[in-house]
């Protein structure tokens, strides 16, 4: 303000100025980043975690080895420490996982965005979200006591699937993921603007076109999303494997009806023995932890950079 | 009013057809390839648009004007059953092509979608390339061409658009600008095939070169094509249209709005000698 300023001017001004800071808003902007600087220091301390054994473990056994070798035996006499049959394994469940998951869960989404009435669609989707909450143990002991036998008993032919085997747990971890993709997937077609939608119809496209050749490449890049959320957590998930999936590991197991370790198995269950702290075993399961979150990683950096190309600008 | 009486009685209700003047209007106009009796709208119980009663003639330009609210959109989406996506939606009276009922029970809203087409009020070209958005009506109404790319030039040559892209035509549709999306809307539009072309404000969300080009355009289209368009320009109906319906918006007891036509005109007639006491006011600039 000028110095003509007058008294009455002065004190309409002076109405504007702070009267007293808030306590109550900077303590809860303290609160909140410290919410938020705890997740990202988790994530610090997990590679530093990670790092150390890590590193020990690869101070004995070398890179090559480990990448290239087709025997896991850490507890054998015979130790060997080759890491491809976890990843096989890793790779066979999240691959029968994904058979199942993709094609129930983009027909689910699609049902419910473009097929359902409001009404049941409102009833549907938290159901359906409800199957997430599930707890994966229970997964896991579906998959073995219930689920299994009644595959071995329709099985057609002699050499059926085993007590535990990669087929299995693959099916109950495509059940588990079924609700990520159909959720993520759904929020991302009906994001797809209505504009498209009439402009289809009016080409004279059914419904089915509608979904298929318009809402689903619309899309795009939230179902890539959810289908590599789905990747990630398979990867990831421990107790469906741990209970139904095996524990092979001395050689690479490529028959899914056989039983064999995921990464996340061989961790859970060297852990839950007793290993000794700073030994070769305990360093192992560290060097396998990092892997695993190296792949994660990866997945998420794919899925960020997908999720930017099939991105459509609608306006 | 009798919602099923499909009687059609032109001349009864509608001012001016029949009876040509000189300019634009094709002199055996006479028999249209749309007619509406007696249509309302109904969104649930509400009625949109009551009784509306207008010939749509073959390969000219019927302009649907007035003010906001008074159900010209909605009539329009109704000539192509678009109105079956709003759930609750309802129409009664009838609405005819070529003497068939469109809202009979064993008619297709598909087969109906084919052959009246529709452009919308903001470009809506899908997320896909130049090429696919043009190629995209052909491949789901299953059309036999013995050449697609001949097809896609061919649309994009009628809608003014080719030589603007022809070198690009896989790049994204949405990479265009607003008179170009507009125009390859058109594009795709034509691309099936269809009769009647129905325009909803298909320049609202453009500026006035861009304008300028859709009008040319349409008019050139009615050499081949009945274009219906909706519009809240009048000067827009008057440069472009042939025949020209006058909505507005009566207020009943209940103070719910009703979209209502006025008056049914040669465009010439209808600017210049309105019938009507509320067109000539509409028109003149008193209301609306």
């Amino acid at each position: 303000m000028s110095t003509s300023t007058s008294n009455a001017g002065s004190a309409a001004g002076s109405a504007l100025r702070r009267g007293r800071r808030r306590p109550v808003d900077s303590t809860v902007k303290v609160l909140l980043v410290a919410a938020a600087l705890v997740s990202v220091a988790t994530t610090i301390g997990i590679v530093i975690a990670l790092a150390q054994p890590t590193v020990g473990f690869f101070q004995q056994v070398s890179i090559v080895e480990f990448v290239t070798g087709t025997s896991w035996t850490p507890t054998f006499a015979q130790k060997a420490y080759g890491v491809l049959p976890l990843v096989a394994a890793t790779l066979t469940v999240t691959g029968v996982a994904l058979t199942i998951a993709v094609p129930l869960g983009l027909g689910s989404a699609i049902y419910l965005s473009e097929y359902a009435n409001p009404r049941t669609r409102k009833v549907l989707k938290p159901i359906i979200e409800l199957l997430a909450g599930v707890p994966t143990v229970v997964y896991g002991f579906v998959a073995l006591f219930a689920l299994n036998p009644l595959l071995q008993r329709w099985w057609p032919t002699d050499n059926g699937p085993a007590f535990q085997n990669l087929l299995i747990a693959g099916i109950a971890m495509g059940i588990m993921i079924v609700p990520t993709i159909a959720s993520i997937s759904e929020d991302s077609m009906a994001a797809v603007p209505r504009s498209l939608r009439e402009g289809a119809y009016a080409l004279a496209s059914t419904k089915m076109q509608v979904s298929t050749r318009v809402v689903v490449p619309a899309a795009m890049s939230g179902i890539v999303a959810a289908v590599v959320l789905g990747i990630s957590r398979a990867v990831g998930e421990t107790m469906i494997v741990t209970i139904a999936g095996g524990l092979t590991s001395d050689r690479i197991v490529l028959n899914p009806l056989e039983g064999a370790a995921t990464m996340t198995a061989f961790i859970a269950n060297i852990s839950s023995g007793d290993i000794p702290v700073g030994s070769l075993d305990y360093d192992s399961v560290f060097a396998v932890g990092a892997l695993l979150f190296l792949i994660t990683f990866a997945l998420n950096a794919v899925s960020i950079r997908m999720v930017r190309r099939f991105r459509e600008v609608y306006e | 009013m009798n919602p099923t009486d499909t009687t059609i009685r032109p001349g009864v209700s509608i001012a001016g057809v029949g009876t040509p003047s000189t300019g634009a209007p094709r002199s055996d106009a006479a028999d249209p390839v749309m007619e509406l009796s007696g249509v309302s709208v109904y969104y649930g119980a509400y009625e949109a648009v009551r009784d509306t009663s207008m010939p749509i003639q073959e390969k000219q330009i019927t302009a649907m004007i007035g003010p906001s609210g008074c159900g010209k959109s909605t009539i329009l989406r109704s000539l192509n059953r678009m109105n079956d996506l709003i759930p609750g939606a309802r129409v009664s009276g009838a609405v005819t092509y070529h003497g068939q009922d469109l809202y009979a029970k064993d008619v297709d809203p598909i087969e109906v979608r084919r052959r009246i087409g529709m452009v919308f009020q903001k470009p809506n070209p899908f997320p896909k390339s130049i090429y696919d958005n043009v190629a995209y009506g052909p491949r789901v109404t299953g059309m036999k061409v013995s050449s697609m790319d001949d097809l896609v030039e061919r649309a994009l040559r009628d809608a003014a658009l080719w030589d603007e892209v022809k070198d690009k035509l896989k790049t994204s549709g949405l990479a265009l600008s607003g008179g170009q999306q507009q125009r390859l809307c058109i594009a795709r539009t034509i691309a099936v095939r269809p009769e009647i072309i129905l325009m909803d404000e298909p320049c609202s969300a453009l500026d006035p070169i861009a304008t300028a080009k859709i009008e040319d355009l349409m008019s050139e289209l009615s050499n081949d094509y009945t274009i219906v368009i909706v519009t809240h320009n009048m000067q827009q109906a008057a440069r472009v249209s042939h025949y020209t319906a006058f909505f507005t918006a009566e207020v009943d007891e209940q103070q719910e709005r009703h979209g209502r036509l006025v008056e049914f005109s040669q465009t010439g007639k209808l600017f210049t000698n309105p019938a009507d006491k509320r067109t000539e006011d509409y028109i003149t600039g008193r209301f609306g």
